[in-house]
């Protein structure tokens, strides 16, 4: 194999393709927007070119900053419920039999080939009154009538668990797939009770896989807005929704367009936090 | 009784038999290996001790107290595995002290141990380094040490030289007898390689298709093997065919071997003779007469290859007790029956 650094412009070649995509499909439409993020808007809709700072500076309001603040929380919490869940799952699927492990895997898949629509209403049969679930609980002398589960937090926060975690499982299932299994029966051996060893041994080996996995799950479920109008109650609605409203049904799309830069820097800056925390604690171990 | 006692042990997994009814006593400080070819159960009856699988029928009894009900960590073994599963995220001294740090010393005893086990494994000051920044012989010694921190009652190790390269691990094979013998404890090891075994065991165990096949000092192992089995997969030997005639004097290639008969009752069997026993003679004078076909010189020592009516008779000499003898002459070949160890078929 070649190992020697690139000498000549014919060498960079290979890297033609995906560059002149990467610049067609992202470097253009997203220099677009922040252009337009500083356009002056147009009463009836349209957008001029100017350079006008009003479009960030209306998001600097408390309504904005609370939806933006939403917004981040339910992130995190679908990334860290859905790692909290997804870990030990996955851990023990890869202790199962090979045909098992199968069987899981095509079932996860095939969740994803669900639309966020599907999956929207079908939470909504599930957590209404008249056909959900609370009629099974009532049946079960668990509930003395049935209730609506939705539309609130915990309907919103179930439906992009589920959505996210098929994914969360996928991210994983390699890197633990690939992880030594001697190292807990070390642990074993060692004085450790299978659920310490676990603890402190197989997490803190994959930490990185850890940090990286929720990384993937909270940039995924934030730009979720199909979920939370369905599931939720305005009040529960994330700065995508917002943006979508802003650049379809206001038809204000410089607002929208700072929005969304808005929300790229700050997610942005909180995955490079930590990264930044994960490799300190590295160096420092 | 003091010691380590496996009682008509067993193992199925479905319908393959791993272990077979092993029963075994080790009394306490001994030096076990237990040796045998792959898939021989060897790895599953040392993880059953461990506790890592679970017997199908027998028991474990260390000391006389039953083990089979107790789960691993809280059996006291050290365990060396093959991989040796160093845990990635720790430092050197952090993998050592993880088992202490689970028993709650605090952290003043646990560096003075940590200390203590790395000037025993001749690796002082490499508490701080990380794992993965050690050769293939500073993991082993630093997997030794973490197995050894809590002075377990059994330690147990899994083919733990194997990733080693020959010198090294000739090396380490003297290093960890002599640390055994230092600190008194009943050592297991697993292995598949006979001079493992031969340099560092008290007790040889030869597993075969999940059954003891003998249990003895490595010394009569090797002289006085119990079964053709073991005869041949310790050391190198020849086995030839051998009749009793009505006199019960032992035929073997269509004549007497002089000197040796076989037992009463007994038609027919092998003769096992190892390599450097057998005598050769250039003159032709000897018990068999047979040609030449391969010298290997390796030096140190001579392997010949010698045809005796259609059988290939090894014999291993020294370049200094043999005159030249080279491919395609005559040679007479003598078996002197004190060497022989007559085995049934």
């Amino acid at each position: 194999m070649r190992r020697e650094p690139p000498r000549t412009i014919a060498d960079y070649t290979p890297l033609a393709f995906p560059a002149i995509m990467l610049i067609i499909f992202f470097v253009v439409p997203f220099s677009t927007m922040i252009a337009v993020s500083f356009f002056r808007r147009q009463q009836g809709g349209f957008y001029t070119p100017d350079f006008v700072i009003d479009n960030y500076g209306r998001f600097l309001s408390a309504f904005f900053g609370g939806v933006l603040g939403f917004s981040l929380m339910l992130a995190i919490m679908v990334a860290v419920i859905c790692v909290a869940i997804a870990f030990p799952f996955t851990y023990l699927l890869t202790k199962t039999s090979r045909r098992v492990q199968i069987v899981w895997l095509v079932c996860l898949l095939s969740v994803l080939s669900l639309s966020e629509v599907i999956i929207g209403f079908a939470w909504s049969t599930l957590f209404s009154r008249t056909a959900g679930i609370t009629n099974l609980l009532v049946a079960a002398g668990l509930m003395s009538e049935p209730q609506a589960l939705l539309p609130g937090f915990g309907a919103v926060l179930t439906g992009m668990v589920y959505q996210a975690l098929p994914y969360t499982i996928l991210v994983l299932y390699p890197a633990l797939v690939r992880l030594d299994p001697t190292l807990l029966e070390a642990a074993r051996t060692l004085g450790a009770s299978p659920l310490r060893g676990f603890i402190n041994i197989i997490v803190p080996a994959l930490r990185n896989t850890i940090v990286a996995t929720l990384i993937m799950v909270f940039v995924f479920a934030l730009g979720s807005y199909l979920l939370p109008q369905i599931l939720g109650r305005p009040r529960h609605w994330t700065l995508s929704v917002l943006i979508t409203d802003q650049a379809i049904y206001q038809s204000n799309m410089p607002f929208a367009a700072a929005m969304a830069v808005f929300l790229v820097l700050i997610s942005l800056a909180l995955v490079g936090l930590t990264l930044l925390v994960g490799g300190r604690r590295e160096a420092t171990a | 009784m003091s010691g380590l006692h496996l009682k008509d042990l067993s193992k199925r997994f479905g319908n393959f038999t791993a272990v077979d009814d092993v029963d075994l006593t080790v009394p306490h400080g001994t030096f076990v290996c237990i040796l045998g070819p792959s898939g021989c159960g060897k790895t599953t009856l040392l993880r059953m001790i461990a506790g890592l699988e679970e017997p199908s029928a027998g028991a474990i009894l260390l000391d006389d107290e039953d083990m089979t009900p107790v789960p691993t960590h809280k059996r006291n073994l050290g365990m060396v595995f093959q991989s040796l599963a160093l845990f990635p995220h720790l430092t050197v001294g952090e993998n050592i002290a993880y088992p202490l740090r689970i028993r709650g010393v605090d952290k003043n005893g646990q560096r003075k141990r940590v200390e203590e086990l790395l000037a025993l494994v001749h690796l002082p000051g490499y508490a701080a380094r990380p794992v993965s920044k050690l050769s293939g012989g500073q993991r082993q010694r630093v997997a030794i040490a973490r197995a050894l921190a809590l002075s377990p009652r059994l330690f147990l190790l899994d083919e733990p030289l194997s990733a080693l390269d020959a010198k090294l691990r000739e090396a380490m094979q003297v290093e960890l007898r002599q640390l055994q013998q230092k600190l008194g404890i009943t050592t297991i090891v697993v292995t598949h390689d006979q001079r493992e075994a031969m340099t560092m065991a008290d007790l040889v165990v030869v597993m075969g298709e999940g059954r003891i096949r003998q249990a003895a000092s490595p010394i009569e192992i090797y002289r006085k093997p119990a079964d053709a089995f073991v005869a041949d997969f310790i050391g190198s030997t020849n086995l030839l065919e051998v009749k009793a005639d009505r006199a019960g004097r032992a035929i073997t290639l269509g004549q007497p071997i002089a000197g040796l008969s076989l037992p009463k009752g007994m038609a027919s069997g092998l003769v096992s003779i190892r390599p450097e026993d057998v005598h050769l003679a250039g003159s032709a004078n000897g018990a068999f007469r047979g040609k030449v076909t391969f010298v290997r010189d390796l030096g140190g020592t001579i392997e010949t290859f010698v045809e005796v009516g259609g059988t290939t008779i090894v014999a291993v000499t020294t370049p200094r007790e043999r005159g030249d003898i080279e491919a395609g002459t005559e040679v007479g070949v003598t078996l002197p029956a004190e060497s022989c160890v007559v085995l049934k078929q």
